[in-house]
């Protein structure tokens, strides 16, 4: 039992740091823009691929640097060349527009890369288990993925809390005008911003290619998980991301651990059905079988009961 | 008189279309244009006349055509006695009933919030649909048999163009009624809510109400249509109500034009043609697709069909055909532009030695083939940019009114 509950709790530790470096990037880029980047996910797909393409010349390490800068440059241009020409158009068109985007970077990954799954690996520096406990091996990759999405929580606080750049951004979230008027490129800066978000989840797609495997269905799979941390901590709130990465990553994790179910509750209660009762398959439901749908779950519910999200400021 | 005219004009096109492309192909691709278009509507009803954007609507199609199967199932077991004509109908009480639970809770905010709750809703609902096999059918979805039903005049529908005639007055019926809901108090509303919801309540209607109405109605629709893809495909998967589908329809109805009631039509039957058209050229179809969306939200916002009405002041001035010529010098560089590129993609995709364009052989492993078609695409592109001012010029001119001689404006 101990044991399940540590590796589920490493593992959702993995899963939720994860999301966070995906969720951070897309929860600074709505309060400063005020879009939901519908194409997060699919950064962090093509920072997956870029990074093994680069690593099957290169290798891992460089890697690691070059594919998020990559990343984070086509995002820039993105941001100058399609974003700025829609934000005339009004929020439901550039909500639109990182939709039609998400779609089309997954076809062009298909285009370039190809359908299949690509053989994306830790390097072999890390190829160790890093310790054994209860006779189950915790690899070491998955240990650097924690410090790296630690490393990056605690820079980006750092910079945008203490540093000059920082506060200027902090102040062009709020007040865009007056920081304008102060004589800072406030388009450059959103540019900036949305180039740094894009590159964090260029980032996330590297070091997480080798262990969720890199295919073209992987930024599908990731999207609207991030939506709904984004949404459940509260729009544009870095703490309540970080709190809702965590919250979703272990919540899945243990989901998935435990094996209790409805057939457990109902016979710790002793009610029983009959077979072919039309309501059996809720009966029958186990938590790992409903450990995907429990996200969005308490995204409906956390919408329904506080819209503003766990962490966001109320609406005005 | 006009609105009578194109009312007449559509029911002929409706009837005659099927006796011109008489094949099982061509009708199979009308009895998807008549659901895509019901469909499409029904997401213009939120989308466009409500300002209500969702990622979910597939939901109340994909769960109207379950029951409808289900409907099919139960003629075809004898558990109840109706006309398969009427199965559309039952879909469409179904998607009501699925709007009015998930629309109680999800049309208090319309914008971010909306857009998020109906992404959770699909997303719930998607995922649930493999594990709730008794209903959903689980991996291998739900199917069932239309001709079982009693005969409507004589008819079994075991043809495929017997159910394109049903499909295509289901059709009729939905767009007028969803036509004359705009005329309506309650569509009216619910522009007003779209455009300004504070002036709606300081006037004394409940935003949360119109959008409420707004949405139900258009699952209602929405739920039709899943009746009537039940009844052409007499099968229903998990993919008829994922997020695929739910953004397949939002592609409909924007590239169509979501500011005008036609728009969506436009949208569904352009889509649907390329659809079942272009991927049988082209396994890259879906890429051109995804391009042709993102162009169309950056430079087309209003859509093809308010591409179309934006010729209507020139029209007016009857200065339209001063825009001939210079649309024609665009055209061809432009369409040079496009053709080179579409070689290059697909010739860097094709694994044949040779690649035929017009009779002329290319061949992908040879730098000449490259080269040309490199080097014509940079020059089309170029003198493509080199029209566009005068054709800028030319639609002012087109669009300015004419004040008298020896008058300065």
């Amino acid at each position: 039992m101990i044991e399940v509950l540590i590796f589920a709790t490493l593992n959702g530790l993995v899963t939720g740091l994860l999301l966070f470096m995906l969720a951070s990037g897309l929860t600074l880029i709505f309060s400063m823009m005020g879009v939901l980047n519908f194409a997060h996910a699919s950064f962090y797909m093509l920072g997956a691929y870029f990074a093994y393409s680069i690593s099957l010349y290169l290798g891992f390490w460089p890697a690691l640097i070059v594919a998020p800068v990559l990343v984070g440059l086509l995002g820039a241009l993105i941001e100058r060349y399609g974003l700025r020409r829609v934000h005339k158009s009004g929020h439901v068109a550039e909500l639109i527009f990182t939709f039609g985007l998400a779609f089309l970077i997954e076809e062009a990954v298909q285009f370039f890369w190809g359908r299949a799954t690509k053989d994306y690996r830790s390097p072999d520096l890390l190829d160790f288990p890093l310790f054994t406990l209860f006779g189950q091996n915790f690899p070491a990759y998955k240990a650097f993925m924690i410090f790296i999405s630690i490393a990056i929580f605690i820079g980006l606080y750092f910079v945008l809390t203490r540093t000059r750049i920082g506060i200027i951004i902090q102040a062009a979230i709020t007040h865009p005008h007056t920081v304008a008027n102060l004589g800072h490129n406030v388009p450059l800066i959103f540019m900036a911003v949305f180039g740094v978000g894009t590159g964090l989840a260029g980032l996330a797609g590297v070091i997480a290619g080798p262990v969720l495997t890199t295919f073209p269905g992987m930024a599908m799979v990731l999207g609207s998980i991030v939506f709904v941390i984004v949404v459940i901590g509260g729009l544009g709130s870095l703490a309540g991301a970080l709190v809702a990465s965590l919250l979703i990553g272990l919540l899945q994790s243990y989901a998935i651990a435990s094996d209790v179910g409805m057939p457990d509750l109902l016979a710790w209660l002793g009610i029983s059905f009959e077979r072919d009762h039309p309501l059996n398959d809720i009966w029958r439901l186990t938590l790992p079988q409903v450990a995907p749908i429990l996200p969005y779950l308490l995204l409906v519910l956390v919408l329904i009961f506080r819209p503003s999200g766990l962490f966001g400021k109320r609406e005005s | 008189m006009l609105k009578y005219v194109s009312w007449a004009l559509f029911a002929v096109a409706l009837i005659v279309l099927p006796q011109i492309f008489t094949s099982i192909l061509s009708v199979s691709i009308l009895n998807q244009m008549c659901i895509a278009i019901v469909f499409a509507l029904s997401y213009n009803m939120l989308l466009g006349q409500g300002g209500m954007l969702s990622f979910g609507h597939a939901v109340y199609f994909g769960l109207g055509g379950f029951m409808a199967v289900h409907a099919l199932l139960a003629i075809e077991n004898e558990q109840m006695m109706f006309s398969v004509t009427l199965i559309p109908l039952v879909g469409g009480l179904f998607g009501l009933c699925a709007a009015l639970f998930i629309g109680s809770f999800s049309t208090h905010k319309a914008g971010t919030v909306f857009a998020m709750i109906s992404l959770g809703v699909g997303e719930l609902i998607a995922a649930s649909s493999l594990i709730l096999v008794s209903f959903f059918g689980g991996e291998a979805g739900v199917s069932g048999d239309r001709t079982y039903g009693p005969p409507f005049l004589g008819f079994d529908f075991a043809q495929n163009i017997e159910v394109y005639y049903l499909a295509a007055a289901w059709l009729f019926l939905a767009t007028v009624c969803m036509y004359l809901f705009t005329q309506t108090p309650a569509g009216r509303m619910a522009n007003a809510v779209r455009d300004n919801p504070e002036r709606a309540e300081f006037i004394g209607y409940s935003a949360r109400r119109v959008r409420f109405i707004s949405f139900i109605f258009s699952g209602f629709f929405a739920g039709i249509a899943g009746g009537l893809f039940a009844l052409n495909y007499e099968i229903l998967t998990e993919q008829n109500l994922n997020a695929v589908t739910s953004g397949n329809v939002l592609l409909m109805a924007y590239i169509g034009g979501l500011g005008f009631f036609i728009g969506p039509i436009v949208g569904a039957i352009v889509l649907t043609l390329i659809n079942s058209v272009l991927s049988n050229y082209t396994d890259l179809w879906l890429l051109y697709l995804g391009l042709m969306f993102v162009l169309t939200v950056m430079f087309l916002p209003r859509g093809l069909t308010g591409f179309l009405m934006m010729h209507r002041t020139p029209w007016h001035l009857g200065k339209l055909h001063l825009l001939a010529k210079p649309y024609a010098v665009t055209a061809v560089p432009g369409s040079i532009f496009v053709f080179s590129m579409v070689c290059i993609v697909e010739m860097s995709h094709s694994n044949e030695p040779t690649f035929n364009v017009f009779g002329f052989a290319l061949d992908p492993s040879s730098f000449l083939s490259w080269g040309a078609l490199i080097i014509i695409a940079c020059l089309a592109f170029i003198a493509l940019r080199r029209t566009l001012p005068s054709l800028r010029d030319a639609w002012d001119t087109a669009n300015a009114i004419d004040t008298k001689p020896g008058v300065r404006p």
